[in-house]
């Protein structure tokens, strides 16, 4: 069993996950990847998406995130997004709701609504549902 | 000469005014409270933003993005003015308009055009009054709890005004939180991007942070990406600054009020016991000149 890896999932509002974790995925905005300990130094862009974990318990977890950037160090992972929720925090409902008003205004196709901001909230919204999701089927 | 019913009166009218500005200053001193913490959550990271930021920066090079490059001629300024919604917080409001004044001033010398967007009413309402060009307001903000979307939103219509070449030169004007009684009003360029500091300097390995870094995609690439985050990381800050000055600000004034109102009303507890140590003498007076009278 190789050591483990250190994660920093920081918002600017907290600091979601701090904690020694056995393996990270993240969503890359040139593909997914995996860190382990003793990564070569590396920086990137997130896309919007899960990042994965396995903690030092070797239990599975998620983390919705809104893209952003990530860093990993040979001992340390950080990740900088502007939003992130572990899936335990993530509120099913208002993301619902969120995805509802998303699809109206993008189906009322008036010309005064943001057509981007309006696309993005509906792929937030959808994310996180998804995340939300597989916390039932585990 | 006041009467001891007037006095009274007097007394009790700021015994309540004393009552509101003690609430005022504990209400305010709960909202520090909050508005520090947010501060000291946004800190990691702000403080990581800056490392990655700094190290790109400097394997990207200068003029590696349209944001870092300052505009050859400057004609249009766009100023975003951060203060309060609500007054009642001493010199605090007057501090940031007039910061933003000497700016204008020194602007319009130079022959530039000036524009606001205000964050927050009293701003807001000074350049209206003074006839400035308002492009966009955001009430209800500073103060309050925000998110971070708010900075993002309207970052990016800057950004976007910035690149368009509506706008040549952005700054910010907010109060920076220096402890319980230091306010400052201070004034920022947010675009261009001034030159970032590079992060060598400031840490003391001998191997420069992030040289050795895979960047994915290219450096440059991962620069835009962040610049514009980075410009509301700023607008983000400068608004949790101003949030936690203002309620500073309103506590040290309330504080001052309450000291204040002490001071008014032992004032007037000396002056209605004169009063009615005056009218017991008088009256004893009476007494003992009728008593005089009728002794014959």
């Amino acid at each position: 069993m190789a050591e483990n890896i250190r994660l920093e999932v920081v918002t600017p509002q907290k600091s979601v996950v701090s904690e020694d974790v056995q393996i990270v995925v993240a969503p890359g905005t040139m593909g997914e990847f995996g860190v382990l300990v003793g990564h070569t130094p590396f920086l990137t862009t997130l896309k919007l998406g899960t990042v994965r974990y396995k903690d030092a318990g070797g239990t599975e977890r998620y983390i919705f995130v809104s893209g952003g950037f990530a860093e990993a160090l040979p001992d340390k992972v950080t990740i900088l997004a502007e939003s992130a929720e572990r899936r335990t925090d993530i509120d099913a409902e208002r993301a619902r709701t969120a995805l509802e008003r998303a699809q109206q205004r993008l189906a009322e196709k008036r010309d005064d609504i943001d057509f981007v901001r309006a696309r993005a909230a509906l792929e937030r919204a959808m994310h996180r549902l998804s995340v939300a999701e597989t916390r039932k089927t585990m | 000469m006041a009467t001891l019913k007037d006095v009274q009166n007097k007394i009790s009218a700021v015994k309540k005014t004393k009552q509101i500005t003690k609430a005022m200053n504990m209400v305010a001193a709960s909202k520090l409270r909050g508005a520090q913490s947010t501060m000291e959550a946004f800190r990691p990271y702000a403080g990581k933003f800056a490392d990655v930021l700094g190290s790109l920066a400097d394997k990207a090079g200068e003029e590696a993005n349209p944001l870092l490059v300052p505009k050859e001629t400057v004609k249009n300024v766009h100023i975003i003015l951060n203060t309060s919604d609500k007054g009642l917080c001493g010199g605090f409001n007057t501090n940031l308009n007039a910061r933003a004044d000497a700016l204008l001033k020194e602007l319009k010398a130079e022959g530039k055009e000036v524009s606001f967007t205000n964050f927050g009413k009293k701003g807001r309402d000074w350049a209206r009054k003074k006839g400035h060009t308002i492009i966009d307001e955001y009430l209800g903000v500073v103060g309050s709890s925000f998110e971070f979307s708010v900075a993002s939103i309207s970052g990016r219509k800057f950004i976007e005004k910035f690149i368009f070449g509506t706008y040549d030169e952005v700054y910010v004007i907010y109060s920076e939180f220096q402890g319980m009684a230091r306010q400052v009003a201070k004034a920022k360029q947010l675009l261009p991007i001034p030159p970032l500091e590079t992060a060598e300097e400031t840490k003391d390995d001998n191997a420069p942070y992030l040289a050795e870094h895979i960047a994915e995609p290219s450096a440059e690439e991962l620069l835009g990406e962040m610049l514009p985050r980075s410009v509301y990381v700023q607008i983000y800050s400068a608004l949790l600054e101003t949030s936690t000055s203002e309620h500073a600000a309103r506590m040290t004034a309330m504080d001052n009020a309450t000291k204040a109102c002490n001071d008014m009303i032992e004032n007037l507890t000396l002056v209605y016991n004169k009063a009615r140590q005056a009218a017991i003498t008088a009256e004893l007076m009476d007494i003992v000149g009728g008593a005089e009278a009728l002794k014959g």
